[in-house]
């Protein structure tokens, strides 16, 4: 495809001369990236250069249409871009659960005037977002949350509590699923509001969690008011706004199973820890088990790839998502177990962040298959969606 | 290359599910069991003028050229109605040695007939109850051109069927080396010979042989004595990736017809589908099944591809499947409950195959043991 190749080479160029040099190192964990936001603090000149200029060109949202500043790419130049990017190592200039979550949503429910005011302030990073979603007694009964949006006239006075709101102390807005109608059914009196994380009314608590630190917070909202024009879509229709968000969420999720490039095999890592003999790992019952989890992580990244290709080719099933969350999660908890063991007493270090990594991936990844719709619902979903199962 | 199945592809799988299906449903095996009867030539001929003998042998030879992709989707789809036949041993192991190690004349003079099923050839390996491919101590003495075989074998798949059997003997070293194995094409005629044969569990021929002084002319000796390994392994990756393909069928079969019993049964004024721990459990196998699917994909186009990584693939594959399988039948009796334990049922069929066939070319043990060698561990 002559411009498909054309795009390629222009987009080599404009990255080479574009492209910062401190932009062009890998991101080794959540404090390398720039999430943008009004009290976001630029780690240098050049993350701010790299965010204005990806932004300036739609980069940073590249499917997004043009008229709202977002890149307008097909998705064959989308994949170029991210190609072009990974050949010279650049990082994401933004990183937003307004792009990945909030934005796709907005384009596919929003207002005209709503999307005029939200998502150019996405695309260039100047608002960050938070999810409002469970609550302490909404969890996987997500639709039984209970926040309350009661409406006063010209404005809603909400009132409730949310947990597990990533990043909610440093974000500008958040993006909250409130109860509107406490006589409808449960899932037909949820709305979907935007509000802006300063109103009065408004505080959030970090959790910590047992792998120590964590991005997670409690909110609490006391009587606050929000504009109605911060209602998205419908009023009482916002759990079909809810439902697409999460699809999304748990296919990012599920990338999880996937070991990082660069890192040892499982096999690697326990040779050099534990040691072998005439080439084989000394310690039968660790191999074993090494054996066994590394062909179910290569049969699961070949599944990722089947799931690609036959959707590609038009024989995609669409029952992948439940799958690949549910197992690669799973695949992500059984690989920490075994660099726990394969690292004896040096993997339960505690304390110092370099000394405390594998401790803290082992504990944290316990949360992976809780989060995003527990190992649990997901088996449901299979059974009773993909399987026809009745209940 | 992406993992999906071209249209030529789609289609060889459709028109094999059709075949199989209508001429060796699982009724056709129980037949067969009840009446003793050794094997069914008739399905084996219906097999030959589908092709499938010739599947993946060069058409140079009378083959169809269509490769270890198209042999992986017949051998699966006869998983699933539990069709017995040699064409694994034959048209597919024994053909791969022949066509890779063969002279010009052997190939010329014995791979159109296998490729017809008019000669059906089987793998004599195994001197032990676990699959052991250089713990080979039965010998080959050179006497001038010629060789004298001496030794047993036993677990000869098809052994009772075949007209040739390709026998690995040693020319030089001990039990244990991967050097000094050669291949040897013995008829089942031949004088020396001797053939014991009986039933397994899954209604297959299996023999035991017992060679005493019998002499192999030059030109039945297949390719360089001493130097059969590569060849060998190569073979037993094949063997290893269409029992797994086989053992795919299986799995999906035994976990669809449980599914469907689930959905029938009712117990306690409710469908037994509705319970939940049976709906985690399906689900759970529902996702394994879809790793296998892609692990036999993977390691099918390995072997047509000739990749590097063919003989871990193929481990891979094994490993996973037959695991996966084992998992199935047992669920699919457990979950069929009294009925699923009587013979009038069909079920058992599936459990009983799914034994033989992992433990064909490597069982899950093996595998996953020589997936962690090849893996520098």
């Amino acid at each position: 495809m002559a411009n498909l190749e054309e795009f390629r080479e222009q987009t080599r160029a404009w990255l080479d001369e574009n492209c910062p040099a401190s932009m062009r190192v890998p991101i080794k964990s959540d404090k390398d990236q720039c999430w943008g936001g009004r009290n976001w603090v630029f780690e240098n000149e050049e993350q701010r250069l790299w965010l204005e200029r990806m932004a300036a060109k739609g980069w940073t949202a590249p499917q997004w249409p043009k008229e709202y500043g977002g890149g307008g790419l097909s998705r064959e130049e989308a994949k170029v871009l991210k190609q072009e990017m990974a050949r010279i190592l650049a990082r994401r200039p933004l990183d937003s659960f307004g792009i990945d979550m909030l934005g796709p949503a907005l384009l596919k429910f929003a207002s005209e005037e709503q999307k005029q005011r939200f998502i150019p302030e996405i695309i260039r990073g100047e608002i960050r977002w938070c999810q409002g979603y469970s609550e302490p007694n909404a969890g996987s009964d997500l639709a039984s949350l209970q926040m309350r949006a009661e409406d006063k006239g010209d404005h809603y006075l909400v009132t409730g509590s949310k947990t597990w709101t990533s990043y909610a102390d440093q974000s500008d807005w958040i993006f909250c699923l409130v109860r509107t109608d406490f006589d409808a059914p449960k899932h037909q009196g949820i709305s979907f509001l935007l509000f802006d994380m300063e109103s009065p009314g408004v505080s959030t608590n970090l959790i910590k969690l047992i792998s120590g630190n964590s991005p997670f917070c409690e909110t609490v909202c006391e009587n606050v008011k929000v504009p109605k024009e911060n209602l998205v879509g419908e009023l009482n229709k916002g759990w079909d706004i809810a439902k697409y968000l999460l699809t999304h969420e748990r296919e990012m999720i599920g990338g999880f199973g996937l070991s990082r490039a660069g890192n040892k095999t499982l096999g690697q890592s326990a040779a050099q820890a534990i040691g072998t003999k005439d080439g084989r790992l000394t310690d039968g019952g660790i191999r074993a088990d090494i054996a066994d989890f590394e062909i179910d992580e290569m049969a699961f990244a070949l599944t990722i790839e089947r799931v690609v290709d036959e959707a590609k080719a038009g024989q995609g099933t669409g029952a992948a998502s439940s799958l690949i969350k549910l197992y690669g999660t799973e695949l992500n908890k059984a690989r920490n177990e075994l660099l726990m063991s394969i690292g004896g007493g040096e993997a339960l270090a505690w304390g110092s962040e370099e000394k405390a990594k594998q401790v803290q991936r082992w504990l944290r990844s316990k949360g992976n298959s809780i989060e995003g719709g527990s190992s649990e619902i997901q088996l449901n979903i299979i059974a009773k969606r993909i399987l026809g199962m009745p209940g | 290359m992406a993992l999906v199945l071209n249209e030529e592809q789609q289609m060889l799988r459709d028109s094999a599910k059709t075949f199989i299906q209508e001429s060796s449903p699982v009724s056709a095996l129980r037949e067969l069991r009840d009446s003793g009867a050794e094997w069914s030539p008739e399905l084996w001929s219906g097999m030959a003028e589908m092709g499938w003998t010739g599947i993946a042998i060069s058409e140079d030879f009378g083959g169809l050229e269509f490769g270890y992709v198209g042999a992986g989707l017949v051998i699966e789809e006869c998983g699933r109605t539990l069709a017995a036949s040699p064409l694994l041993s034959s048209s597919f192991v024994c053909a791969s040695l022949l066509e890779a190690v063969g002279s010009n004349t052997q190939k010329e003079t014995l791979l159109p007939a296998v490729a017809s099923g008019e000669t059906i050839f089987t793998l004599a390996l195994n001197e032990s109850d676990r699959l052991d491919p250089s713990g080979i101590a039965m010998t080959a003495a050179a006497d001038s051109d010629a060789f004298v075989l001496n030794g047993s074998k036993k677990h000869v798949v098809d052994g009772g069927i075949a007209n040739t059997f390709v026998v690995v003997a040693r020319t030089a070293g001990d039990s244990g080396n991967q050097d000094g194995l050669g291949l040897f094409l013995i008829d089942r005629d031949a004088e020396g010979l001797s053939i014991d044969t009986t039933f397994n569990a899954d209604n297959r021929l299996v023999a035991s042989l017992s060679f005493d002084s019998v002499r192999v002319a030059a030109e039945a000796v297949l390719g360089e004595s001493g130097a059969a390994w590569p060849a060998l392994e190569r073979a037993l990756d094949i063997g290893a990736v269409l029992s797994a393909a086989e053992l795919l069928g299986i799995a999906q079969e035994s976990f669809e017809r449980t599914l469907g019993y689930l959905k029938e049964r009712k117990q306690f004024g409710v469908p037994v589908a509705s319970f939940q721990a049976l709906q985690h459990r399906a689900a759970q196998l529902f996702c394994e099944l879809e790793l296998c699917k892609s692990c036999v994909l993977k390691a099918l186009q390995a072997i047509d591809q000739d990749s590097p990584d063919r003989s871990r693939l193929a481990s891979m594959a094994k490993a996973k499947v037959a695991r996966t399988s084992k998992l199935a039948v047992n669920e699919a009796v457990q979950m069929h409950a009294g009925i699923g334990m009587t013979d009038e049922f069909d079920i058992g069929f599936f459990m009983k195959r799914s034994a033989a066939a992992s433990q064909e070319y490597g069982d899950y043990y093996y595998h996953a043991d020589r997936f962690a060698e090849l893996g520098g561990y």
